[in-house]
């Protein structure tokens, strides 16, 4: 007789409760949410002053700088993705939940992304336009920002997860996170400075795809294998 | 017999090649003793010292 | 055969048959790097192209190739521990890393240095073995940082075993994502190797085997360090080290 006829609750209420709950988390916490922003910004201004505010460096530079702003204010943001959970103990109890570990671990990082990454698609406009980015070339940056940051929360996850309650965990993330981040750095920025100038820039944004569900399809096992081993 | 001590003027940067080479091997087998070496006293200290004990 | 890889697997083994292995493999080793390294640097006819800076490759190659090896090593090793949890595996890959970082540093400066008279500059952001090699050497320092701030070691062997595993996919994608990167910037240099004449090329397969074994050693040594460490509060640590031969 199939035991699970009782009324056990599916993988997507599993997946939409932890979702929920860490929007609700960060709803409660914008500091957590406007911080890295503020930081992707102020990387953004540090560049200029630093090499000097002409406006074909800045054209130049731009794709680049931004994608690099974007990606450091992704690395700050996965620091706490694992560590409040891990402080009050809600951490066991999802490692106990009946539900899968990776459809937990998935929705806490759909949840991050929506914190992090899809608030970087839409502020990173304003910084474009500073850098004299043209309107059509800021779309396609909004486009693999939106991609790339879909596979960073995702691989991100995995170096959170074998860091998380580690002495000194901050500075070892960066260093496990920098070349899992390096190719999707690599496809975006280019992508968008090949559509900058008028090359064609379509690999770089179905590389980004690719990647995104190769992300979505192995990151969250490979980061629940991380959190049982981290916290057995 | 090509390549005297000069190397045909690029003979700084073939020399440092070799030498940084042997450098490397020796620094990691001699890193790899010391290891041995402290583990194995280490081991060696407590053991004694609980035979004493005993 | 089976028999022989079972009993391998047992710590007591290993730590003596290793023992009388590893001086073997180092002075095979070592004879064929010497024969080598005479070869290639006094023997071998100058590239015509390239002159005598070229006898840096039978360094450099040797060195890339167990960058990457010690590497393949090491994941294969946390794979072997993580399936079949084989304590041994996990003494493997503690112990490659810092002899694959070695390497892969010294492949590194050699290649550098290899490209300031060549292609004219120290280094060359857009080469894709340049930044593979590099991005190799920042896995094996996370690999090793990550070891260190565990304190559990079963913890700690697991940990980095995944860390292995994620870092070899990544090493291949970071490879691509370069290449394509350096092809769309059309003005870098692209070092493509010439093909060798067989006389260069025999001291070169004697320099890389010798390495190999060098390695070998090199690694049984301390993989043996390892078990000891791990093994230190067994039954058979404290005979050994408390007979008359003691067991260093």
């Amino acid at each position: 007789m199939n035991v699970s006829m009782q009324a056990s609750p599916g993988l997507l209420t599993g997946l939409g409760a932890t979702t929920k709950r860490d929007l609700l988390l960060a709803w409660k916490r914008p500091g957590d949410v406007l911080n890295p922003l503020f930081f992707f910004a102020m990387v953004c201004t540090l560049f200029p002053l630093a090499v000097g505010p002409s406006a074909e460096q800045l054209e130049f530079s731009g794709p680049g700088v931004l994608w690099v702003a974007a990606l450091l204010a992704t690395l700050l943001s996965l620091n706490s993705l694992f560590i409040s959970d891990f402080e009050d103990g809600s951490l066991d109890q999802l490692l106990v939940s009946p539900q899968p570990l990776p459809v937990l671990v998935l929705g806490k990082t759909l949840a991050h992304w929506l914190t992090s990454g899809l608030p970087l698609v839409f502020v990173s406009p304003i910084l474009a336009i500073t850098y004299r980015m043209p309107l059509s070339v800021v779309g396609v940056m909004m486009l693999t920002l939106a991609l790339g940051t879909i596979s960073l929360s995702l691989l991100g996850s995995i170096g959170a997860a074998l860091t998380v309650g580690l002495h000194r965990g901050t500075a070892l993330l960066s260093l496990l996170i920098l070349p899992l981040a390096m190719p999707i750095m690599i496809l975006g920025a280019n992508a968008v400075s090949l559509a900058a100038s008028n090359d064609i820039y379509s690999t770089g944004v179905w590389a980004l795809g690719a990647y995104a569900i190769a992300s979505l399809s192995l990151a969250p096992y490979a980061t629940a294998a991380a959190l049982r081993i981290s916290n057995e | 017999m090509d390549g005297g001590f000069a190397m045909g003027g690029y003979g700084a940067y073939v020399w440092s090649c070799y030498s940084l080479t042997f450098v490397i091997v020796v620094f990691l087998s001699w890193r790899g003793r010391l290891r041995q070496k402290r583990v194995y006293r280490d081991i060696e200290v407590r053991l004694k010292a609980l035979e004493d004990r005993e | 055969m089976w028999k022989w890889f079972h009993q391998l697997a047992s710590p007591p083994y290993f730590y003596r048959i290793s023992a009388v292995l590893a001086p073997w493999l180092a002075i095979l080793g070592l004879i064929m790097i010497a024969y080598g390294t005479w070869q290639g640097l006094f023997v071998v006819p100058m590239d015509y192209q390239q002159g005598d800076a070229f006898r840096i490759i039978y360094v450099h190659v040797p060195s890339a190739y167990l960058s990457m090896m010690a590497y393949m090593i090491m994941a294969t090793a946390g794979a072997i521990g993580l399936i079949w949890r084989i304590k041994l595996a996990h003494a493997v890959g503690a112990a490659a890393a810092p002899i694959g970082a070695g390497f892969t540093f010294l492949a590194l400066c050699t290649g550098s240095i290899w490209g300031k008279p060549m292609w004219g500059t120290w280094w060359e952001w857009g080469d894709p073995r340049m930044m593979s090699e590099l991005i190799l050497l920042f896995l094996y320092f996370g690999y090793m940082a990550l070891r260190s701030s565990i304190d559990d070691t079963a913890k700690a062997d697991k940990a980095s075993a995944v860390l292995a595993l994620v870092g070899i996919v990544n090493v291949v994608i970071v490879h691509f994502s370069v290449e394509w990167w350096s092809s769309l910037h059309q003005g870098q240099t692209v070092f493509k190797k010439g093909t060798m004449d067989a006389d260069m090329r025999i001291p070169l397969f004697i320099m890389l085997i010798g390495f190999t074994l060098l390695f070998g050693s090199m690694l049984l040594r301390r993989i043996r360090t390892e078990v000891l460490y791990r093994e230190r509060r067994t039954r058979w640590v404290r005979e050994m080290i408390l007979s008359p031969e003691g067991g260093a």
